[in-house]
């Protein structure tokens, strides 16, 4: 392909340029606008212009002509047919793109906005629960419409699939917990008391939030982005047109699943722990496990395992809640897919601790042996 | 004065294939094909479901690597080895997909502002003039530029998609169904827009349609693929000469589809 060329004649006392080659895109010499900053100044200097050898003409040279021109005809032009349909076309941009409305006090809408979201959310979950309501209702009227399969591949899913990871980080965080404790209490003499610290931390405040959060991160978000991308592919809408409810068949088998799941997750995360400390708290300190054993249900009141398990089916319901309430609200595109599964993480890891929060100073008389 | 020198590429085909086979495990799709599209020409290819043209059309492309034998783009090979020379071929043509494949986080400006922004050779209003006259082009309008994919109609997916693959100045355009899931209004409107931008841009255009309308209202010589391999090759006229089961059924009787061309075009 030939390169873009400019020659300039000067021609009595008017100066004739003639642009000749392949004007197009891959043609242009680089840098371009060096290129069209010459050209500018060409047509500073009132020239005469012969376009008539050029081989090829696209849009893009056709702009930087255009623009070199300084967006109107030069005085004097020569060019073929085709050449002056393309320039037209150039010539019938507008100048500027339609503005946005304006947002000079956008700063002050910010909280508006915020808080009208927030309501917004908070309505669609009140309906979400009141439809689920409606329709644990209609499954008592009608017991053979409980879905029973979705129940039990949740319950397999968020439920079965989550023991290792649950096991691994509760035994962790135990050893952790005791090894650390274990170091203050014998500055005190006090080593006997590992036993009460991390029974009641762990079983009463650890646990339930531990799981809660492996349990956002790990079945929430893929609660949400699965039901978002049966938005995005309307296989909702399918299901809807085949008179199944969504609520019934997706939303709810989630969140009973999550209910079902999460306390038993509890207490196995909750045992790995304990666990978890007695190994340490043997290492480190030689208490050995008959005695830790044998302690362990005289100064852990079984108020504190009741506890426990209740924090972990209302957080398991909360999670169910807000990650299908999300998934529903994903719009057909990516961007909105990743944003909703994020606001759904974040949103249950944050209802969670605060509810543990209420829990903590609503169960305060109870299960602390004086 | 420079004298202009004859655009080198004109005598070199725009597509070239040859010996192309495919087999996915033992299944045989293509075997031993040969074509060649000549620049400017606006070829259909037709087939059964099932005959492989969507694969031909993703082997010419490069998206998938045949088995045997090689795909020329103006007489470079598609699936270089050199990674800049491979880029500096994919430039040179556009590809519709069928669905649009708008990138749905992009609003229309940006998704037709992409390809000139990877460029890295062009300024934001050099930019902004190009998206605008593309859009033009396929007569939106500016306000269009301010949406999301997700907020477009079936038929202004189709015309911006087509902006977005013109904006590098294609010289080949491949196109996957380009009327599929439009309306016949529409579809026949946009036959028209692309017919007009062939002649005014003049390039060379590949595609790939089950729609007889489509078909006869846009390509200029056909291509049918059958029996894993080109059966026929030619204008209308020359493909429905040549005696095969397929093309007897997809254009019915000669007479009926000769009527029909002479009534499209």
């Amino acid at each position: 392909m030939a390169v873009a060329s400019i020659e300039t004649v000067h021609r009595a006392n008017s100066l004739q340029v003639q642009l000749a080659g392949d004007w197009t895109l891959a043609t242009l010499p680089q840098p371009i606008s060096r290129f069209e900053a010459r050209l500018r100044e060409l047509a500073s200097r009132e020239a005469a212009w012969d376009l008539l050898s050029i081989a090829r003409l696209d849009s893009a040279a056709a702009v930087v002509l255009w623009r070199s021109w300084g967006r109107r005809w030069p005085a004097s032009l020569a060019l073929s047919g085709e050449h002056r349909l393309l320039l037209e076309r150039v010539e019938a941009i507008p100048a500027d793109l339609p503005a946005r409305p304006s947002e000079r006090l956008g700063w002050l809408l910010v909280p508006g906005r915020l808080a009208l979201a927030a309501v917004d959310n908070l309505a669609g979950m009140v309906a979400l629960v009141g439809q689920m309501v409606l329709d644990v209702g209609h499954l008592c009227a009608h017991p053979r419409d409980i879905p029973w399969r979705e129940f039990s591949a949740n319950l397999y899913k968020s439920g079965a699939q989550a023991l290792p990871v649950t096991a691994l980080i509760g035994f962790l965080i135990g050893i952790v917990l005791s090894y650390l404790s274990a170091l203050q209490l014998k500055t005190f003499g006090a080593d006997v008391f590992i036993v009460n610290l991390l029974g009641i931390s762990i079983v009463r405040e650890l646990g339930p939030v531990l799981v809660a959060v492996l349990v956002a991160g790990r079945s929430g978000s893929a609660m949400t982005a699965q039901l978002g991308v049966m938005r995005v592919t309307e296989e909702i809408d399918a299901l809807a047109t085949m008179g199944v409810s969504r609520s019934l068949r997706l939303v709810l088998p989630k969140i009973i699943a999550l209910a079902v799941a999460m306390p038993l997750l509890v207490v196995w995360c909750s045992a790995a722990g304990i666990v978890g400390g007695m190994i340490a708290a043997r290492l480190q300190m030689d208490l050995s496990y008959g005695f830790f054993i044998d302690t362990l249900p005289r100064v852990v009141p079984v108020a504190n395992l009741w506890i426990g398990m209740s924090k972990g089916l209302v957080f398991g319901m909360l999670i169910g809640l807000v990650a299908c309430h999300f998934g529903l609200r994903v719009k057909p595109n990516t961007e909105s897919l990743s944003s909703q599964t994020t606001t759904s993480v974040v949103t249950s890891i944050t209802v969670a601790i605060l509810v543990d929060a209420v829990f903590a100073i609503m169960t305060r008389s109870f299960g602390i042996p004086l | 004065m420079s004298v202009p020198t004859e655009w080198s590429s004109a005598a070199v085909p725009a597509i070239e294939i040859r010996d192309l086979s495919t087999r996915f495990g033992d299944v045989v799709i293509h075997r031993d094909i040969n074509l060649e599209v000549p620049p400017g020409q606006m070829l259909g290819l037709v087939g059964g479901s099932g005959s492989g043209k969507t694969t031909l059309l993703r082997e010419i492309v490069g998206l998938l690597a045949p088995s045997a034998g090689m795909v020329k783009l103006f007489g470079h090979a598609v699936l270089d080895a050199d990674p800049q020379r491979r880029r500096m071929v994919r430039r040179r043509f556009g590809m519709l997909f069928q669905q649009g494949a708008l990138f749905s986080a992009l609003s229309v400006f940006d998704n037709i502002a992409f390809p000139l922004r990877e460029l890295r050779l062009l300024d934001e209003a050099l930019i902004r003039d190009l998206v605008l006259l593309k859009l033009a082009m396929v007569e939106l309008e500016p306000r269009h530029s301010r949406l999301m994919p997700a907020e477009l109609s079936g038929g202004m997916v189709k015309r911006v998609a087509l902006a977005r693959a013109l904006s590098l100045e294609p010289e080949l355009l491949v196109l996957d169904e380009p009327t599929a899931g439009l309306d016949p209004d529409r579809s026949e409107n946009f036959i028209k827009l692309l017919t007009t931008l062939q002649k005014e841009l003049g390039f060379t255009v590949v595609m790939v349609t089950h729609d007889r309308p489509t078909l006869l209202g846009l390509a200029t010589r056909l291509a049918v693929l059958a029996d894993h391999r080109i059966v026929a090759c030619g204008t209308m006229d020359e493909v429905l000469a040549v005696e095969h089961p397929f093309i007897h059924n997809f254009f019915g009787s000669g007479h009926a589809a000769a009527a029909m061309g002479q009534g499209v075009s």
